[in-house]
C-alpha cells in the first residue's frame, strides 16, 4: 500500500521528528510512504482567525498535491478536522458567492481520503499493536479536534495500551482544552496561559514522565508551559512513541536512509 | 441592547484581571464543575437524548423559517384571549412601552420574574429613570441587584459570589430595599434562603404590577411559559393585577406538542433536573384568576438582522439553558463579566456581536474569545454549532478591519503567498533552522511576547522535515 504523508506545516518546520516517526512507523508496517513536495499548510490558522478567502489557494494546493493517493495520512487531529469539516464549508461558501464549483470540487475530492494517523492505523491497517517498545510512564492528552470533531474515541488509547513497557496513567480533566487554540494563544494570552497552567498541573499530578498527544500544536503550548516551569515532564507526539522499538528505543535510526519499498 | 456595557474593555483586557482573581476563579470552578457533572448524569439517563436534540433543533429552525407567520398567529391568539400585544423594534421602544404601561396603572413599584430579555434592554434602569422601582425576585438576581453588581451567568447570575459574600450583601443592603436581613445572619443556604423569603414575601403581597419574560410562547393558543426552580416567578405571575411580559420574538414555538421536547431539553441542560420544579403557563386573562390585565411586548432588538445571516441565525435557536457556559474553559477562567453583556460565555460570544453589531472594542473581541474546542457545541441541547458561528463572525470582524486587523490581514496575505510557494517556504524554514542558535527564548515584540510571557518558544530543529526527506528518501 502506498500513502501520501501530510506531516503538516508545524511538523515540517518545528517538529520534523514527528514526520520521521510516521515514516519509520508506516514503513515498518509495510506501507510505502510518499511526501509530495508541493504540499504546505492546510490553512487552519488563517481560516480560524477569520481569513477564509486566504485559505482558498491552499485548498486547491492540498487537493492538487495529494491527487492520485487513496490515503493521505497526517499526524494531526486538528489539520484533519480542518480538511474534513471546513474544506466543504469553504467550497460551499465560494459557490454561494457565485465563484463557481472549483473549490467545492477540490474539497470533495480530498475530504474522504485524508485520515488522522490513528484512524489510518486502526481503521485501514486494522492494527492496534504496532510492535512498539517504550518503557516509560505516559499520560495522554486527547486534543479537542481529535476528541470532538473527528471522534477518535479510544483509538489512541488502544494503540498506547498495546505498546510494550508503556505504563499509561489517567490524565485528570483530560477532555478539557489545553488553551492553545491557534491564534487564541496570542490574542487571549492570559486565559490561554491560565488554561495551560491548569493542564500542566493536572498532568504533573499523574507523576508521568511523558505527556503524549496527537497534535504537536497543543504540545507546543503545553511543552512551552512545562519548560518555563522547569517541570520534570516532557511532551512527545504519539507517533514518536509508536515508532520506538526494542531495537531502536530512542528513535536514533529514524533518520537513516532506507531504500524505497523494502520495509 | 443598550449602551451601559459599551465602553467595556475588549475581552482579553477584561479577562486579564479576572484570570488573576483567585476567589472568582475558585467560585466559578467549583460551581461550573458541580453543575457540569450533574448535567452529564441527567442527560445520560435518557436513551433518546440525541433524537430530542435533533427534534429541538428542527422545531426551532422550522419556526425561524416561518417566524413572521407564527408571530402573527401568536398575536391573534393572545388578543383573542384578552391580552394586548405590543411590538418593539429595539430596547428604547420596549422600555418606553413598558414604562408607559406601568405609569398607566399609577404604580411606582413592580416585581420582576428573572428574565434575560428585560436585562438585555436594561429595563430596570429605564424604569428607574421614570421613577419606578423594579424589584428582582429570583434569588440570584436579588443578590446581584442588592450588591449593585452585574449578572455573570445566564442561569445563575450570582455564580461568581460565594455564600460568605452573599451573607455580607444581604446584611448590608437588604434594609435599603425593604425588610432588612435578620440579626446575626449566618451563611448556611437555609438561613440565606429564609432571609430572602422574608424579604421578598413582603414585595409579592404588595405588588400590583408584575414584569416577566418567557421561556416559550405557543403560537396556536397564545400561551406563555415560564420554567423556574424557586416558585418566586409564579408569585409574580399570579398575584399582581397587571402582568407585562417582554419576550424576544425567537421564543415562539408553533404548538403545545413542541413543548414536550423543550421541557425535557431545558431543565436537564440547565439545572440538571429531570423536570424543573415550577412550570407556569398563562393564556391572556381570565376573570377571578390571576392578572386582570396582560400585555405582551414582542422584542426584536437585532433579532431580524441575526435571522438574515445564514450561518449566524442558528444562535436564535438558543433556549438560554447555559450548558455551554458551564463546560467552557474560557468562561471558567475569564468569568462572565469579561464578556461585557448579559449573555456571557460561548453563546454570548456569538449572540451579543450579532444583536449589537461589532463596532465596539468588546463586541469585536468576542468572536475571538474561544479556543474553538467544541465543548459548547457538544452540550448544546439545540445543536448550535457555536464554533462555526464564531469563525464566521471572526471573518466579519477581520473584514471590517478594526484595530489590529489591517496589519494582521497584511501578515496573512504574505503568509498565504509563502504557503502557496513551497520553494520559498522551504527557504524561510531552512533559514530559521540554520539561525536557531541565535533565537532568544523571550521575544520583545507584542505578539511574540504574548506567547513568551508564560511559555518558552520551541527549539527549532536542525533542518525541516522536507530537507530530511530529500536527503533520506531520494
Amino acid at each position: 500500500m502506498r500513502v501520501a504523508l501530510f506531516p503538516t506545516c508545524v511538523n515540517d518546520a518545528i517538529h520534523p521528528r514527528t514526520g520521521q516517526a510516521v515514516v519509520a512507523l508506516l514503513e515498518r508496517l509495510g506501507v510505502e510512504v510518499d511526501f509530495p513536495a508541493a504540499q504546505t499548510c492546510c490553512g487552519q490558522p488563517q481560516y480560524n482567525t477569520g481569513y477564509r478567502r486566504a485559505t482558498e489557494p491552499l485548498v486547491h494546493r492540498m487537493a492538487d498535491a495529494f491527487a492520485g493517493y487513496d490515503h493521505v495520512v497526517t499526524p494531526s487531529g486538528s489539520c484533519t478536522a480542518m480538511v474534513r469539516d471546513n474544506y466543504p464549508r469553504i467550497g460551499a461558501r465560494a459557490r454561494a458567492e457565485g465563484r463557481g464549483d472549483g473549490l467545492a470540487k477540490a474539497a470533495e475530492s480530498l475530504v474522504p481520503r485524508v485520515l488522522e494517523l490513528t484512524e489510518f492505523l486502526v481503521d485501514v491497517l486494522k492494527v492496534t499493536d504496532v510492535g512498539a517498545y517504550y518503557p516509560h510512564r505516559v499520560t495522554y492528552h486527547p486534543s479537542c479536534h481529535g476528541l470532538r470533531m473527528l471522534g477518535l474515541g479510544d483509538r489512541p488509547r488502544r494503540l498506547l495500551e498495546a505498546v510494550e513497557g508503556l505504563e499509561l496513567v489517567e490524565l485528570p480533566g483530560a477532555e478539557e482544552c489545553c488553551g492553545f487554540g491557534g491564534t487564541f494563544a496570542v490574542k487571549n494570552p492570559d486565559v490561554s496561559a491560565a488554561m495551560g497552567a491548569d493542564k500542566v498541573s493536572n498532568a504533573l499530578s499523574t507523576g508521568a514522565e511523558v505527556l503524549c498527544g496527537a497534535d504537536n500544536s497543543c504540545l507546543l503550548h503545553i511543552g512551552g508551559t512545562l519548560r518555563r516551569a522547569d517541570a520534570p515532564m516532557r511532551t512527545v507526539h504519539l507517533a514518536e512513541i509508536l515508532a520506538c522499538t526494542r531495537a531502536d528505543p530512542t528513535g536514533a535510526d529514524w533518520g537513516a536512509p532506507r531504500a524505497r519499498g523494502t520495509a | 441592547m443598550s449602551d451601559t456595557y459599551l465602553g467595556m474593555p475588549s475581552f482579553p483586557q477584561a479577562a486579564k484581571a479576572s484570570t488573576k482573581d483567585t476567589r472568582l476563579r475558585a467560585n466559578l470552578t467549583h460551581a461550573t464543575r458541580t453543575i457540569r457533572d450533574k448535567r452529564a448524569r441527567a442527560v445520560a439517563e435518557l436513551d433518546d437524548w440525541a433524537q430530542l436534540r435533533e427534534a429541538g433543533k428542527r422545531i426551532k429552525d422550522q419556526t425561524l423559517r416561518h417566524l413572521d407567520d407564527y408571530l402573527v398567529q401568536l398575536e391573534q391568539q393572545v388578543t383573542a384571549a384578552g391580552g394586548t400585544v405590543h411590538w418593539a423594534a429595539d430596547a428604547a421602544e420596549a422600555n418606553r412601552i413598558v414604562a408607559d404601561l406601568v405609569k398607566a396603572t399609577g404604580e411606582t413599584e413592580v416585581v420582576k420574574v428573572k428574565s434575560m430579555a428585560t436585562q438585555e434592554i436594561e429595563l430596570n434602569e429605564a424604569l428607574a429613570a421614570e421613577g419606578i422601582t423594579a424589584y428582582e425576585t429570583d434569588l440570584a438576581e436579588l443578590i446581584v441587584q442588592l450588591g449593585d453588581d452585574r449578572p455573570s451567568h445566564i442561569l445563575v447570575p450570582a455564580i461568581h459570589r460565594n455564600r460568605g459574600e452573599v451573607r455580607d450583601i444581604f446584611t448590608e443592603k437588604m434594609g435599603e430595599w425593604g425588610r432588612p436581613a435578620p440579626e446575626g445572619l449566618g451563611d448556611s443556604p437555609a438561613e440565606l434562603a429564609e432571609a430572602a423569603r422574608l424579604h421578598l414575601r413582603e414585595k409579592f403581597l404588595r405588588a400590583k404590577v408584575g414584569i416577566s419574560g418567557a421561556n416559550f410562547m405557543v403560537a396556536e393558543t397564545g400561551t406563555l411559559v415560564v420554567v423556574e426552580s424557586e416558585g418566586n416567578g409564579r408569585m409574580c405571575l399570579t398575584l399582581p393585577e397587571t402582568l407585562i411580559s417582554v419576550v424576544g420574538i425567537e421564543k415562539v414555538v408553533p404548538t403545545w406538542r413542541d413543548l414536550e421536547v423543550f421541557l425535557q431539553l431545558l431543565p436537564r441542560s440547565s439545572t440538571a433536573e429531570r423536570m424543573n420544579p415550577y412550570t407556569s403557563l398563562w393564556t391572556g386573562t381570565s376573570d377571578g384568576d390571576g392578572p386582570r390585565d396582560f400585555h405582551l411586548v414582542l422584542l426584536d432588538n437585532g433579532r431580524t438582522d441575526t435571522l438574515a445571516d445564514e450561518v449566524g441565525r442558528q444562535a436564535l435557536r438558543c433556549i438560554r439553558c447555559s450548558a455551554c457556559l458551564n463546560v467552557c474553559p474560557v468562561y471558567e477562567r475569564a468569568g462572565g463579566h469579561a464578556y461585557g453583556s448579559v449573555y456571557p460565555g460561548p453563546i454570548g460570544a456569538i449572540l451579543t456581536p450579532q444583536l449589537r453589531g461589532t463596532a465596539s472594542a468588546i463586541d469585536a473581541s468576542l468572536p475571538f474569545a474561544s479556543t474553538l474546542c467544541g465543548a459548547c457545541y457538544e452540550v448544546c441541547p439545540v445543536a448550535i454549532d457555536i464554533p462555526e458561528v464564531l469563525v464566521h463572525l471572526r471573518e466579519q470582524v477581520a473584514e471590517q478591519g478594526g484595530p489590529g486587523h489591517r496589519a494582521e490581514h497584511a501578515v496573512v496575505r504574505a503568509g498565504t503567498w509563502l504557503l502557496d510557494h513551497p520553494a520559498a517556504l522551504g527557504a524561510v524554514v531552512r533559514l530559521a533552522a540554520k539561525t536557531r542558535k541565535l533565537h532568544p527564548k523571550r521575544l520583545p515584540i507584542a505578539v511574540a511576547r504574548a506567547w513568551t510571557d508564560s511559555r518558552d518558544l520551541p527549539r527549532l530543529p536542525q533542518a525541516p522535515f522536507r530537507d530530511w526527506w530529500k536527503k533520506n528518501r531520494p
